[in-house]
């Protein structure tokens, strides 16, 4: 037994090691270093780190820019998930559909997307926002719709962000959403008909039901996802224009590697962490009401 | 009757979706073959009318397109190399050798996975300056070298190798590194290929670490190579087609070939996680 327990150590030694150091030791730093005034002159020295209490939250609390960077990683989670998901299902249905052929094809196309490099396609859907050049405002000048400066109207920029991010994303809760469509029993479909059930019945009372578990745990990965917005911005927009597209990391990402408010920022990870668990939190203690009702 | 109306309805509905995912990435590869300013026209046009290598020329020629290549599958391979080792030894050493605290470490591991990455990253960025790897490639690395993800993919496939094998090899007198190496190894292999491909993919595409901690040029991979140069060519959307293309293609084609494993994987880390 002995013997065993030292062959074990040294078996997770090298991996526990590495997320020790590199991981919890860090997230516990970052929890003081938000207590402090981390600058520069600290990062050179030490010595010169002062203790500063709650000040780093209370300047972020009433820093317009901060709540403004919250309010548009809110607007991007509240409309890019939503959309997101239900593009999702609406793909893993037509994929998973009896009647559907080259099934595979199309999962293999509508995947493909996710496992291509964010800030690629981001500099490509750049150039498909292109007010005058690009495909988009081509399309819509199709159906009579007059050219949208996307990259430059506060109000669209980051409605064209969304759009690229359900674009990149549908594809890994369609996999998900799938899978879980083919572990729905065949008989249950089977009885609701033969209770003269039609399509859309099936759907509410079949299909959703079975999804509902798969639907909360994919609507909670995505949202974590989302709250972590920043490549998209800062290759598309630099968080403009007006700051309309300033996401909290981004935030984050400016303070701390910008300005070099290392303590500042540190506030800025722990408040967002802090307000996706509360989210998660709640969306969890949502969907276990809805399971039960 | 109903029938072949409803068919026809699905699969236009298929196509259509398949055309408007397509796309992007089509018009890029299409773009990307263009003269310089021949996409800055009204229409835009949908295929080269004299199509051109020059932009790949003045991607690899002049913007060193192949040193920003060469880094990404440096920095990929090594990440994927020693994470798949560290992640594989300790994901089995959860599933099946006992030792004091297994679960409750475990436990631990499992809910540091609602802690994102980029609370640590702060403190990580003034660790790695400490060490003097800022704006080295053992900076990009040291983070990845092990992850939670990894433990625990390998840890729920392990927990399927039968105990009795192990036994009986430990009966022969193999120690239990030769156990690893010769019966849980090989065991192992399917949910090791689809880690593989999930680490190398994963950091061929990450951005904000080696945007943070790469301050040099000529050690950018090739998404932090990409977003400084768009920034500087906002015009030139040819060259920046070709240099999305160059970045995007490795990772899809290696998707293409694996994508079994890739999906398995998927499947295996979110429906348990």
């Amino acid at each position: 037994m002995r013997r065993f327990d030292r062959a074990a150590w040294i078996f997770v030694a090298p991996a526990l090691i590495v997320l020790a150091v590199f991981f919890f030791l860090p997230v516990l730093a970052a929890l003081l270093i938000s207590l402090t005034d981390f600058d520069l002159y600290a990062l050179a020295d030490f010595s010169n780190l002062r203790f500063v209490g709650l000040k780093n939250y209370g300047q972020l609390l009433t820093e317009p820019l901060f709540w403004k960077s919250l309010w548009n990683t809110f607007y991007f989670v509240l409309l890019g998930v939503p959309l997101s998901i239900g593009t999702s299902l609406g793909a893993a249905l037509l994929v998973n559909s009896k009647l559907a052929r080259w099934r595979s094809l199309f999962r293999t196309v509508y995947f493909a997307p996710v496992v291509t490099t964010l800030v690629a396609v981001a500099v490509v859907w750049r150039y498909i926002f292109h007010t005058r050049y690009g495909f988009l405002n081509y399309t819509l000048g199709l159906v009579g719709i007059d050219p949208i400066d996307w990259m430059g109207d506060p109000h669209w920029a980051m409605p064209a962000i969304v759009i690229l991010a359900v674009w990149k994303n549908f594809g890994y809760n369609m996999i998900i959403l799938l899978a879980a469509l083919q572990n729905i029993p065949e008989d249950l479909y089977e009885a609701a008909r033969i209770d003269g059930a039609s399509s859309w019945q099936l759907f509410r009372h079949v299909t959703l039901p079975g999804l509902a578990p798969v639907l909360l745990l994919v609507s909670i990965l995505t949202m974590t996802g989302y709250f972590q917005l920043f490549a998209e911005p800062y290759v598309m927009t630099e968080g403009g224009p007006l700051q309309s597209t300033l996401s909290v990391l981004y935030f984050m990402f400016e303070e701390g590697f910008k300005w070099w408010s290392l303590g500042r920022a540190s506030a800025v990870a722990f408040l967002l962490f802090v307000l996706m668990f509360a989210v998660t939190v709640l969306q969890l203690r949502l969907g276990r009401r809805e399971g039960a009702a | 009757m109903k029938r072949p109306v409803a068919t026809v309805l699905v699969n236009t509905a298929l196509i259509a979706g398949a055309i408007a995912t397509a796309f992007p990435l089509l018009w890029m590869l299409s773009v990307s073959f263009m003269p310089s300013g021949a996409a800055s026209s009204f229409p835009p046009p949908l295929l080269p009318r004299a199509p051109t290598l020059d932009n790949y020329r003045q991607m690899f020629a002049d913007n060193a397109a192949g040193l920003y290549m060469l880094n990404s599958a440096l920095v990929a391979t090594a990440v994927t190399a020693i994470s798949l080792l560290f992640n594989t030894l300790a994901g089995y050493a959860f599933a099946k050798l006992r030792f004091k605290g297994r679960e409750q470490i475990f436990r631990a591991l499992l809910g540091a996975l609602v802690i994102p990455a980029q609370v640590a990253m702060i403190p990580l960025f003034a660790l790695v300056k400490q060490l003097g790897l800022v704006s080295t490639y053992g900076g990009v690395i040291v983070p990845g070298m092990a992850t939670v993800f990894g433990i625990f993919l390998v840890r729920q496939y392990a927990l399927s190798i039968p105990d009795e094998l192990l036994e009986a090899a430990r009966m022969d007198g193999a120690s239990e590194m030769r156990i690893f190496r010769s019966i849980v190894v090989p065991l192992l292999q399917p949910i090791l290929v689809t880690l593989a491909i999930l680490t190398f993919l994963a950091t061929w595409n990450d951005f904000m670490w080696p945007l943070i901690v790469l301050t040099q040029q000529k050690l950018y991979t090739l998404p932090v190579a990409l977003a400084s140069l768009s920034r500087e060519h906002v015009q030139d959307n040819e060259l920046m087609m070709a240099g999305a293309v160059i970045t995007v293609v490795p990772v899809l084609v290696l998707f293409l070939a694996m994508q079994r494993y890739y999906i398995a994987g998927i499947l295996a880390g979110s429906i348990k996680g």
